[in-house]
């Protein structure tokens, strides 16, 4: 099937927040802290504004208490009297022109009295910088298996390594932004979000409303990665407030610039590995730390953690592991939710430790992988038995043989001895990526999903999992299609609009379409019940039966629903952070081909092919596209998106200087998928969203180590830092 | 603020409008004319979310002053005929689809004028509109099995 609102979106028809019709408005801005940390003394209004034409708000404004609801309520919705970092909310000012309230903005100072700012999150706070807990750690988890110490301490060989991987910008093409109004007394916020639930909590919590005087849209959202995961709540909550104070209708739609200042990024992260192994190469020990950058407030970064010590030790099986993760306080601008979650992180310094252990003991990467890749009835690092049936090996293989690895490898030796100045390598990575929410999560989530028959015969899909660009609305078509043998005309996918929708959970952590999906084919199976039919009806019998029941039940409304139940058998210990940490993971082998050029240090990517298992693919089109753009997200991320801090604050917060890989930049992706159909996920599809963010940059970088002989160990991969490195 | 007069065609109709002459051609489009395919991706001449033809070329409308295009011609994406645009459905050139408008102008100008691929690729072609979630096969796919035929794009 095609993508349903694709022709919309080629044409221009489909409207963005920004595009949306609206009448009588006000254009929302925001004042910002210059200061890293301190104390605001004064707040100063120019004297060249006509302040009068202005709404302004400031933290007085909030009606119920100045915190973001999260994980943690330590971030203010507006600075009071304290900021913890550049760029923090001040003080809202709105205006029939946006022109006008841009300027006022610029005309307001924000007076702070500096304090001391920890801006390193790798060394251990001064005292006087200390400002969570008593030692700026947000969070602090531990994975135990096995006896670490004493495997190590017997170990062979023992290998270490330090990797350390830059922050990202998303990048999503379309910027944040929100509209917020009164209908009546019902406060109504739309736009750009991938997680409409998130923002109505937030909106309630802070604005002290209850459910029925608040409801939140999603407008088409152009694209997201993460980065409309939490954010979304603080743009709605400033639109809401002007709103609310103005009485009007409120647009707050930031420009390019203010969007990579002020939003969160992909955590910075430092992973250490000791690794003990037999001489040929069996794993016996993996003793592991990863420290993220929090950023200066809690936000998602517990769980970003979670998910990246739990992917630190690899697709491999080792008896003996230990991973001790941190996430640091500093302050900087919060960084958050971004594709992946913390894997990337964990995954590259793995994979790249991996190539560096098979340099230290001359063996061949592919057959160390081969030789430790987890089997059927092994487990993972939290004592997860993996049984999925899947062959992990031949995943491998499939990549290698697309690749032609080895001929490649042999050709590249042949062209580096005869070029002087440009050098060819081919690098590996196998990994994988756990799907949903992590442990209890999706438990805890409870989701719920509703579908309406229509009195035409058609049935409606109620759920608040958003399109961002992923394809949401073509393969809940596809899954409710299928599953009722109608055609994908038959079905409609309602609005996520929080007064009609359930809360199906948020549009994360690759969970859609396997479990969101897998709700919808369980709600329409309790739909054709109430109709009185079995699985076996399909096709014209549904939709006859849902007609005549609106027949003979006038005014009446035809639903079925589904509630999240976990797959039998899974368990898991938040305590001990032991047991089932995913209902599923996707496995992955990538392969990069690169050349580098020794005179400018430039690394270009000249063949990539990526092979996954992700269950059963709903939509070839789809998750082939999927994957493509995961890759060239990750291709910049490995070499070029390099994100320049100052106190903090992103200063580079421009597509002139932050640079994202263009068409030309990268070579065709090629893509292909092993099938192992997941009988838990709908149609037997497994997550996919994230997966193909995690493998590029370890291939890419063992590919740049294979041409050069260099051992780089961070990203990005900037022609400056390989310089340094093959100078 | 002091206004001028500017009267160009856009989309085959004459417009005359009063403004202010710093306004970008992008905001008159999109918040004077109502014309919202045209994109705001970067506001400074970077992602080419904002393209459109000027004179029959392709341009950035976020650099463009409207007052520049007096007397000029103008076509948007609202020109162009939803006909010409199922080969970038069937491969998969959009998603979230905040790019596409952009992309669709510069590649179906690409497919009007088939002579730059003999010096050109369509990557190198396409190098002006940055899209985040494609990773550019299905685009480039799009371009190559559809287009190069030198019909002109409106
Ligand atoms: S908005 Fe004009 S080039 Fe990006
Ligand atoms: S389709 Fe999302 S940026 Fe291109």
């Amino acid at each position: 099937m095609q993508r349903r609102e694709g022709l919309a979106k080629l044409t221009g028809r489909e409207r963005y927040v920004d595009d949306l019709p609206l009448e009588n408005f006000l254009w929302g801005m925001t004042v910002r802290s210059p200061a890293p940390r301190g104390r605001i003394t004064a707040v100063r209004f120019g004297n060249d504004v006509d302040w009068s034409e202005f709404v302004i708000v400031d933290h007085r404004d909030i009606p119920g208490p100045n915190e973001i609801l999260l994980i943690e309520r330590d971030q203010p919705v507006l600075a009071a009297s304290h900021v913890r970092h550049v760029h923090e909310a001040v003080l809202l000012v709105a205006h029939p022109s946006r022109e006008m309230a841009r300027r006022a903005a610029q005309a307001v100072e924000i007076v702070v009295v500096p304090e001391p700012a920890a801006l390193d999150f790798r060394v251990a706070p001064r005292p006087e910088q200390i400002q969570y807990a008593a030692d700026n750690v947000l969070k602090q988890l531990k994975i135990e298996k096995g006896d670490v110490e004493r495997a190590l301490a017997h170990a062979p060989v023992v290998v270490e390594g330090a990797y350390e991987t830059g922050a990202q910008e998303h990048v999503y093409l379309e910027t944040q932004g929100m509209i917020a109004w009164l209908e009546e007394d019902v406060l109504v916020v739309k736009g750009s979000m991938q997680c409409p639930y998130y923002v109505l909590n937030a909106l309630q919590h802070a604005l002290g409303r209850d459910e029925r005087r608040v409801r939140v849209i999603q407008a088409p959202t152009g694209g997201g990665f993460g980065g409309k995961e939490e954010y979304p709540s603080t743009i709605a909550l400033h639109a809401a407030l002007l709103a609310l104070k103005a009485r009007r209708p409120v647009k707050l739609v930031y420009d390019r610039s203010e969007d990579m200042a002020a939003t969160t990024k992909r955590h910075p992260a430092l992973v250490r590995h000791r690794t003990g192994l037999t001489e040929d190469g069996r794993l016996l020990a993996q003793d592991i730390e990863v420290i993220l950058d929090g950023g200066a407030y809690v936000t998602l970064s517990p769980v970003v953690l979670s998910r990246g010590i739990i992917h630190a030790a690899g697709p491999y099986a080792c008896d003996h592991v230990r991973i001790a993760g941190r996430a640091m306080f500093s302050n900087a601008v919060p960084f958050g939710a971004f594709r992946g979650f913390g894997a990337p992180q964990t995954l590259f310094a793995c994979e790249r430790h991996m190539d560096v252990i098979a340099r230290t003991l001359r063996m061949d990467p592919v057959e160390l992988r081969r030789k430790n890749l987890i089997r059927d009835g092994q487990r993972t690092a939290t004592g997860q038995v993996i049984q999925d049936g899947t062959d992990r090996v031949a995943v491998l293989e499939r990549a290698l043989a697309l690749s032609t690895f080895e001929e490649k490898r042999r050709a590249h030796t042949a062209f580096n001895a005869a070029q002087r100045s440009k050098r060819r390598g081919i690098g590996l990575a196998t990994f994988y990526h756990g799907a949903g929410f992590t442990g209890g999560g999706e438990v805890h989530l409870n989701s719920r999903l509703r579908v309406a028959g229509l009195p035409d015969g058609r049935i409606e899909v109620l759920s608040a999992n958003i399109e961002m660009g992923q394809g949401t609305l073509t393969v809940f078509t596809q899954i409710a299609a299928e599953r009722l043998g109608v055609t994908p005309d038959d079905v409609v996918i309602g609005e996520p609009d929080t007064a009609r929708v359930p809360n199906s959970g948020p549009t994360v952590a690759s969970r859609t379409t396997m479990v969101v999906g897998h709700l919808i084919e369980r709600a329409v199976d309790d739909l054709r019940t109430r109709v009185g039919l079995d699985d076996r009806a399909r096709g014209s019998v549904v939709k006859d039966a849902i007609a005549h029941w609106y027949a003979a039940h006038p005014g009446g409304r035809l639903v079925g629903e589904a509630v999240y139940e976990p797959p039998p058998g899974i368990s898991w210990d938040e305590q001990r952070y032991q047991g089932d940490a995913y209902g599923a993971f996707a496995w992955a082998a990538y392969v990069a081909e690169v050349e580098v050029d020794l005179r400018t240090c430039a690394t270009r990517v000249i063949d990539f092919v990526a092979v996954q298992e992700v269950g059963k693919v709903i939509n070839p089109t789809l998750a082939r596209g999927q994957v493509q753009g995961g890759v060239v997200q990750g291709v910049g991320w490995a070499l070029m998106e390099e994100c320049k801090f100052k106190d903090g604050a992103m200063v580079n917060n421009q597509l002139t200087n932050y640079l994202i890989p263009t068409s030309d930049d990268v070579p065709p992706i090629r893509v292909a998928f092993v099938e192992n159909p997941y009988p838990h996920g709908a149609q037997g599809a497994k997550g996919l969203g994230e997966l193909p963010i995690d493998g590029p940059a370890p291939a890419i970088l063992n590919a740049v180590a294979a041409a050069t002989g260099t051992e780089p160990r961070a990203i990005p991969l900037t022609p400056e830092r390989l310089m340094d490195l093959t100078r | 603020m002091s206004t001028v007069q500017v009267v160009f065609t856009l989309n085959g109709a004459a417009v005359s409008l009063d403004l202010d002459p710093a306004e970008r051609l992008l905001d008159t489009l999109r918040y004077r004319l109502g014309l919202t395919g045209t994109k705001e991706g970067c506001g400074e001449g970077e992602c080419g979310a904002c393209t459109v033809y000027l004179d029959g070329l392709p341009v950035n409308s976020c650099l463009v002053p409207t007052y520049q295009v007096r007397g000029a011609r103008v076509e948007s994406v609202e020109a162009i005929a939803a006909e010409r645009l199922g080969p970038f459905l069937a491969q998969g050139a959009t998603q979230c689809g905040a790019c596409t408008p952009g992309v669709v102008m510069t590649a179906l100008w690409i497919g009007a004028h088939p002579e730059l691929l003999e010096t050109h690729t369509i990557r190198e072609l396409m190098a002006g509109n940055l899209c985040r979630c494609t990773g550019y096969d299905g685009i480039v796919d799009a371009v190559s099995t559809a287009l190069g035929h030198g019909e002109p794009p409106v």
